[in-house]
C-alpha cells in the first residue's frame, strides 16, 4: 500500500447490542449506541475537525474544534463528548461552525512556529491539516504577543524528540501514556496559558522520566511535539507494509514505513488484533540491528574452530557444509547429526528445518530453544487438556475479574499485553501476584496486587498446591462444572490428596514462606471472584518440576471452572515471538507437526509419503542431550538456526564442551554469536524484514510476516536450509513460503484450513483453523476438552536438588528487562542500550549489607557450577536471601552459573533456581577474561590472506 | 552418555509419578521413558546399575527391559 495515515474516527469503538440509527449532513448512519457524534460522522465518510480527538483514547473535549449543531439541542456541542440518539439529525459543517472553528485554528496558529515546509511532519500534520480544513486565511492577533516559541527541544530519549514549541497542549499524549501504555509518565504542568507537557518531575528529561518509550505519545501527538528522530531525519515515508513484529510473543501488528529499502520507521497497526495498535520500545523502536555494522553478510567456513574464518560464496559453503555432514552421516550414522530450529524465525523456517533433519540428516534430533522455555507448557497442557497451546485470545483478558499472574513480569517481557492487563486492572478487576520478586505490576500507578505472595524459588508446585488445598477444603471447587467437563474420578484423586493437611497453607508455610493466611486468602479469590484468569511465564517453566506447575495451573482453573470462556482460562505468556510455531510446527524430537508422536505410524506414513523419506520411529536428542551425547562421542554435526545456545542455555562451560567435541557446527544467524565461536560453517540470516512468511503467537494467532527489503545476505533464512537440503541432494523446490505453508497445512490437522492466501485477506487466524473451526478459535475448550475430559492431575512437590548451603547461601534467579530481548544479540546492536547498559545483579540491603556491597559495587556471583562478576544493584524488590540477574550480555553471561538441573518431563532448565554465594570483587573472574580472548580470536575473518577482527 | 546423569533424570521422572501409587508409578516412569528418550539413553540407562536407581525407577527400567 502506499503511505498515507491510519484511518482515525476520533473516538474509540462502542461495543453494543442496541443499535442507534441517526443523520449527519443528510446521510443516514447506524451505529452502536453509546457512539460518538463524530465516530458516526466518520463512520458514514465525514471528517468533524479535531485535534484533541483520537480514537486510541477516551474522549476529552478541550481543543473545541469538533463542535457541530443538532437539531433541538442548544448551542454547539462537542462531537466527540456527545453520545448519538436514535433520530438524532446532526450537521456537521455550517457557516456557524466554520465560523467558530477558524477562531479557535487561529489562537493556536497565533503561538505555533510558521515553518511547515521545514517541519518534520509537514504534510503528515494534523494541525497542518485543521488549518487547511477550516480554511484558516489569517491570523487577527498576529504573532509578536506572549508565546511559547524558541523552547528547547529535549533529544534525551534515543528514538524521538520532544519539541516543545510544536506542542499544542492537546494532552494526547499524556492521556495515550496514561490509557493506553498505563505508565503515567507524562502529565501537564502548569496552567492556563502556562500549560506544559512534563515527562516526570521536574528536571527530569524524557530519558531519566520513567518513560518506557513505548511511542504511544509520539503516535498520538497531531503535530511533530513528539517526532520519531528517523523521521526527522529521513522524511516522510512514501509507502507502507503491513508486517509481524518479531520480538516477543505478543505478536504485534506494525506497519513498516518505507523510503524505497530504507525504513524509516515501525507504527502499530490499529488492526492489529493482537497488540490493537500499541507497541512497545522494542517493536516500535529497536530494529536498527537489521543495518548494524556486525551483520555478517557473507558465507563462511574454517576446517577447525582455531582457524580464522574464511569468506566464500554461497556454492562453496554449501558444498562443504553438505560434504561434512554426508561423511559424517556415513562414518557415525545418522543419529549422529541434529540441529535446532529457532523461535525467531518463521513458521515455514521451523519447519523446513525439521523436515531437513528427519527427512535429509535422517533422525529425529531436532528441538527447538522452547526447550529452554515452554516445552513444559507443552507438556502439561497436553497432559490436561489436549493440546500444547494457550487456551484464551488477548482481548479475553478485558472480561476477566480475577486475574492471577505467577512466574512472569509482563510489563518487562510482553510490554504490550500488559499495558492491556494494566487497563483491566484500573477497571476494577483484582490481582494476585505470585513471585519471588516484587514485579512493576505488584505496585504501579492506580494498580495494587490484592495479593502479592512472595515464594521462595522453586516452591511454585507447593505453593499451587496449597491454594487447591484451600478451594478444596473450603468447598469453593466448581463440582458442576468439574463433574459436566472433568474426569470425575481422576477430580476425586486429586482432590483426596489436596485436601491432605500436608497440603494446607499452614504447613507448607516454612517451606514456601508465604504467609498462610495470604495465600488462603488469595485461594479464595481466585476461586469466588468472578472470571479467572492465570497469566504465567519462565517462572513456572524454567524449575525442576516446570511441568508439573503448569498441570498444578491446569488443574486450579479446573477446579474452579475457570476454562472455556472469555475471561478466564490458562495463558502461557511466550517469551520469543514464534516460540507457539515453532512447537506447532514439529519442533521437538518426539513429534511430528500437530504435537502427533513420532513413534506413531498412522502419523508417520503421511509424512513419509508425503516427503518421499523413511523416518525413524524413535524420539531424538534434546537439545541438553545432544550436548551430552557431543561429549560422549555419539553426536557429532549440528544444524543451529537463529539461536545462540552458548549464551542461552544453562552451564555454559558443559554447552561449550559439547559444541568443541562436534566435527561440525553450522550456525545460521545475523551475527557471529557465543555459540559461532565454536562454529565450522557460518551460514548468513535475514532479519524479519527481509522475508515472507507466518508467526504464531502466544494466543495460537498465526500472522503473516512480509518481506519489505531485500535480503542483506541474499537470501531468506527458509531459502538458505532449502539449498542447504538441496546440497545434501533433497531436491527441494519450494518458490514462496506460501507453498511450505500448504505443505504444513496438507499434514497438520490444526492449520488445515490455513494458507497464506486466506492469512493475507483475514490479517490472522488462530489455530485450530479446521472443519470443525473454520474461522479459527479464539477462545480453546469451550463445549468440551481437545482431549474430551479434563484431567486433574496430581502434583507432588519434589524440591530441586540444587539446595543452599553454608558456601552457596543465597538462591539466584534470571529474568529479562523490559529494553532488552533473550541474549540481546538484537537489542544490544540498538540505542537500547541507553536503558541497560550491562546485566546488573539484585541483591536485598540485608544480604549487600552482610557482604560489604554498595549499589553499584563490583561482586562475585559463584555457583557450583562457575562463576562471574557483575555490578550489584541494592534493592528491596528482591527478597532477603535471592538475587536476580538478566542474561542479555555475553560479558557476563549468567548462565556460567547456572546449572544442567532440569524439568523432570521435558529438560527445560532450571534457570530460576541456583545456589550462589555474592562478594565483593574487583574485577572480572578469570573465565571473563579467558572468554573474551577466546571470542576475539573465533572472530577473526581472513580477507585474501589477511586476518581482521569480526567487529 | 553420562550414566549418573540419566540415573538422576530417571529418578526424577521416578519421583514425579510416586503420588500416583507404586504400580502406576512404575509403568508412568517407563511409559514416560519409552516416549521421550532417544535410543542411545534407554540403552545407557538399561545398562547402568539398577541398585544406583530409585526403587520405582529401577522397575521401570526393568519393565522397559522387559
Amino acid at each position: 500500500m502506499g503511505y498515507e495515515p491510519q484511518p482515525d474516527f476520533g473516538t474509540p469503538e462502542v461495543r453494543s447490542e442496541k443499535t442507534v440509527t441517526l443523520t449527519v449532513d443528510g446521510r443516514d448512519v447506524a451505529v452502536p449506541e453509546g457512539t460518538s457524534v463524530m465516530r458516526a460522522a466518520a463512520s458514514c465518510g465525514g471528517s468533524i475537525p479535531k485535534l484533541c480527538a483520537t480514537d486510541s483514547l477516551e474522549s476529552f473535549g478541550s481543543c473545541r474544534l469538533c463542535l457541530v449543531e443538532i437539531d433541538g439541542m442548544r448551542g454547539t456541542p462537542a462531537s466527540c463528548t456527545t453520545p448519538v440518539a436514535e433520530g438524532m439529525v446532526v450537521h456537521t459543517q455550517t457557516e456557524r461552525l466554520a465560523k467558530l472553528r477558524r477562531g479557535v485554528m487561529e489562537l493556536y496558529i497565533s503561538d505555533h512556529p510558521l515553518d511547515c515546509l521545514t517541519c518534520s511532519a509537514n504534510n503528515d500534520c494534523e494541525l497542518q491539516d485543521m488549518a487547511a480544513a477550516v480554511g484558516l486565511r489569517d491570523v487577527r492577533y498576529g504573532y509578536d504577543g506572549e508565546n511559547h516559541l524558541g523552547q528547547a527541544v529535549d533529544l534525551s530519549n534515543p528514538y524521538f524528540l520532544f519539541a516543545p514549541v510544536k506542542c499544542i497542549t492537546c494532552s494526547r499524549c499524556v492521556r495515550a501514556c496514561d490509557e493506553v501504555q498505563g505508565t503515567l509518565a507524562l502529565t501537564v504542568e502548569g496552567r492556563g496559558f502556562g500549560s506544559a507537557i512534563s515527562a516526570g518531575q521536574a528536571g527530569d528529561d524524557f530519558l531519566s522520566s520513567e518513560c518506557v518509550s513505548c511511542g504511544a505519545c509520539v503516535q498520538a501527538c497531531p503535530t511533530s511535539a513528539l517526532m520519531e528522530k528517523s523521521v526527522k531525519q529521513l522524511g516522510k515515508p512514501e509507502r507502507s507494509v503491513v508486517t509481524t513484529c518479531a520480538y516477543c510473543g505478543v505478536g504485534c501488528t506494525f506497519r513498516a514505513e518505507m523510503k524505497g529499502e530504507q525504513l524509516v520507521r515501525m507504527v502499530p497497526w490499529k488492526d492489529g488484533k493482537a497488540n490493537r495498535g500499541h507497541s512497545c520500545v522494542k517493536g516500535r523502536f529497536a530494529w536498527g540491528y537489521a543495518n548494524h555494522q556486525d551483520r555478517i553478510t557473507k558465507p563462511m567456513i574454517r576446517e577447525t574452530i582455531d582457524q580464522p574464518w574464511r569468506e566464500v560464496d554461497w556454492e562453496e559453503a554449501l558444498a562443504f557444509t553438505a560434504g561434512r555432514l554426508n561423511a559424517i552421516k556415513a562414518q557415525h550414522g545418522a543419529r549422529a547429526l541434529g540441529g535446532i530450529t529457532s523461535s525467531r524465525c518463521t513458521n515455514e523456517e521451523a519447519y523446513l528445518v525439521q523436515k531437513l533433519v528427519r527427512g535429509g540428516f535422517g533422525s529425529n534430533n531436532v528441538d527447538t530453544c522452547a526447550r529452554v522455555c515452554h516445552s513444559p507448557t507443552g507438556y502439561g497442557l497436553k497432559t490436561t487438556f489436549g493440546t500444547s497451546a494457550g487456551t484464551q485470545d488477548f482481548d479475553s483478558v478485558m472480561d476477566a475479574d480475577v486475574i492471577l499472574v505467577i512466574g512472569a513480569n509482563p510489563t518487562d517481557a510482553h510490554p504490550v499485553f500488559a499495558s492491556r492487563m494494566k487497563r483491566r486492572l484500573r477497571q476494577g478487576a483484582k490481582l494476585i501476584v505470585i513471585d519471588p520478586r516484587r514485579i512493576d505490576l505488584v505496585r504501579s500507578p492506580h494498580i495494587a496486587a490484592a495479593h502479592h505472595l512472595p515464594l521462595q524459588p522453586g516452591t511454585n508446585v507447593a505453593v499451587l498446591t496449597a491454594m487447591a488445598h484451600v478451594i478444596v477444603t473450603e468447598g469453593l471447587a466448581d463440582e458442576a462444572f468439574i463433574r459436566e467437563r472433568c474426569d470425575w474420578d481422576e477430580y476425586r484423586d486429586w482432590a483426596q490428596f489436596v485436601a491432605d493437611e500436608r497440603h494446607s497453607p499452614e504447613f507448607l508455610e516454612p517451606v514456601t514462606k508465604v504467609p498462610a493466611d495470604e495465600l488462603r486468602a488469595a485461594a479464595r479469590l481466585y476461586a469466588t471472584g468472578g472470571n479467572g484468569a492465570i497469566y504465567y511465564g519462565l517462572g513456572v517453566t524454567e524449575h525442576s518440576q516446570g511441568s508439573s506447575t503448569v498441570m498444578a495451573i491446569a488443574n486450579l482453573a479446573m477446579a474452579t471452572g475457570n476454562i472455556g470462556r472469555p475471561g478466564v482460562g490458562v495463558n502461557p505468556l511466550r517469551g520469543q515471538n514464534n516460540v507457539q510455531g515453532s512447537c506447532d510446527m514439529g519442533s521437538f524430537p518426539h513429534e511430528l507437526s500437530g504435537y502427533r508422536h513420532i513413534s506413531d505410524q498412522a502419523t508417520r506414513d503421511l509424512f513419509e509419503q508425503d516427503w518421499g523419506v523413511t523416518l525413524d520411529p524413535e524420539p531424538g536428542l534434546r537439545i541438553n542431550n545432544m550436548l551430552d551425547a557431543a561429549v560422549d562421542g555419539s553426536f557429532k554435526a549440528i544444524y543451529i538456526q537463529g539461536e545462540d545456545i552458548l549464551q542461552s542455555d544453562p552451564n555454559t562451560h558443559h554447552v561449550a564442551a559439547g559444541l568443541a567435541a562436534m566435527e561440525c557446527v553450522i550456525v545460521h544467524d545475523l551475527f557471529l554469536n557465543e555459540t559461532a565461536n565454536y562454529a565450522h560453517v557460518f551460514l548468513p540470516g535475514s532479519t524479519f524484514l527481509e522475508k515472507d512468511g507466518t508467526f504464531t503467537n502466544a494466543e495460537r494467532r498465526i500472522q503473516p510476516v512480509r518481506k519489505v527489503m531485500e535480503p542483506a545476505n541474499g537470501y531468506a533464512d527458509w531459502e538458505v536450509t532449502q539449498e542447504l537440503a538441496n546440497a545434501m541432494g533433497l531436491g527441494w523446490t519450494y518458490s514462496h513460503p506460501k507453498e511450505v505453508l500448504a505443505e504444513i497445512a496438507r499434514l497438520t490437522p490444526t492449520f488445515a484450513g490455513v494458507s497464506w492466501e486466506r492469512l493475507c485477506e483475514e490479517g490472522s487466524l488462530q489455530w485450530p483453523v479446521n472443519e470443525q473451526y473454520p474461522d479459527g478459535a479464539p477462545v480453546m475448550h469451550v463445549d468440551g476438552f481437545v482431549r474430551g475430559k479434563g484431567k486433574f492431575v496430581v502434583t507432588e512437590y519434589v524440591p530441586t536438588d540444587e539446595k543452599t548451603g553454608p558456601r552457596f547461601p543465597l538462591l539466584l534467579t534470571t529474568g529479562r528487562i523490559l529494553s532488552q530481548y533473550n541474549v540481546g544479540a538484537q537489542t544490544r546492536r540498538t540505542a537500547n542500550v541507553a536503558w541497560h547498559e550491562e546485566d546488573l545483579l539484585e541483591i536485598h540491603p540485608a544480604d549487600a549489607d552482610n557482604r560489604g556491597l554498595a549499589d553499584g559495587d563490583w561482586a562475585r556471583l559463584a555457583s557450583r557450577t562457575g562463576e562471574t562478576t557483575l555490578r550489584v544493584k541494592v534493592t528491596d524488590r528482591v527478597a532477603p536471601g535471592v538475587v536476580y540477574t538478566t542474561f542479555h550480555h555475553p560479558a557476563t553471561q549468567a548462565n556460567v552459573v547456572t546449572t544442567d538441573y532440569s524439568d523432570w518431563a521435558t529438560n527445560c532448565p532450571e534457570y530460576k533456581v541456583t545456589a550462589v554465594q555474592v562478594m565483593p570483587s574487583n574485577g572480572p573472574s578469570e573465565w571473563q577474561e579467558d572468554y573474551a580472548a577466546l571470542s576475539a580470536r573465533s572472530r577473526r575473518i581472513s580477507h585474501d590472506g589477511q586476518v581482521e577482527p569480526a567487529e | 552418555m553420562d550414566g549418573a546423569k540419566l540415573r538422576r533424570m530417571a529418578d526424577q521422572i521416578a519421583a514425579n509419578f510416586v503420588a500416583l501409587g507404586e504400580e502406576q508409578a512404575i509403568a508412568q516412569t517407563a511409559e514416560h521413558i519409552r516416549l521421550f528418550w532417544d535410543p542411545r539413553m534407554k540403552a545407557q540407562i538399561l545398562a547402568e546399575d539398577p541398585a544406583g536407581l530409585s526403587p520405582v525407577a529401577c522397575a521401570a527400567v526393568r519393565q522397559l527391559a522387559g
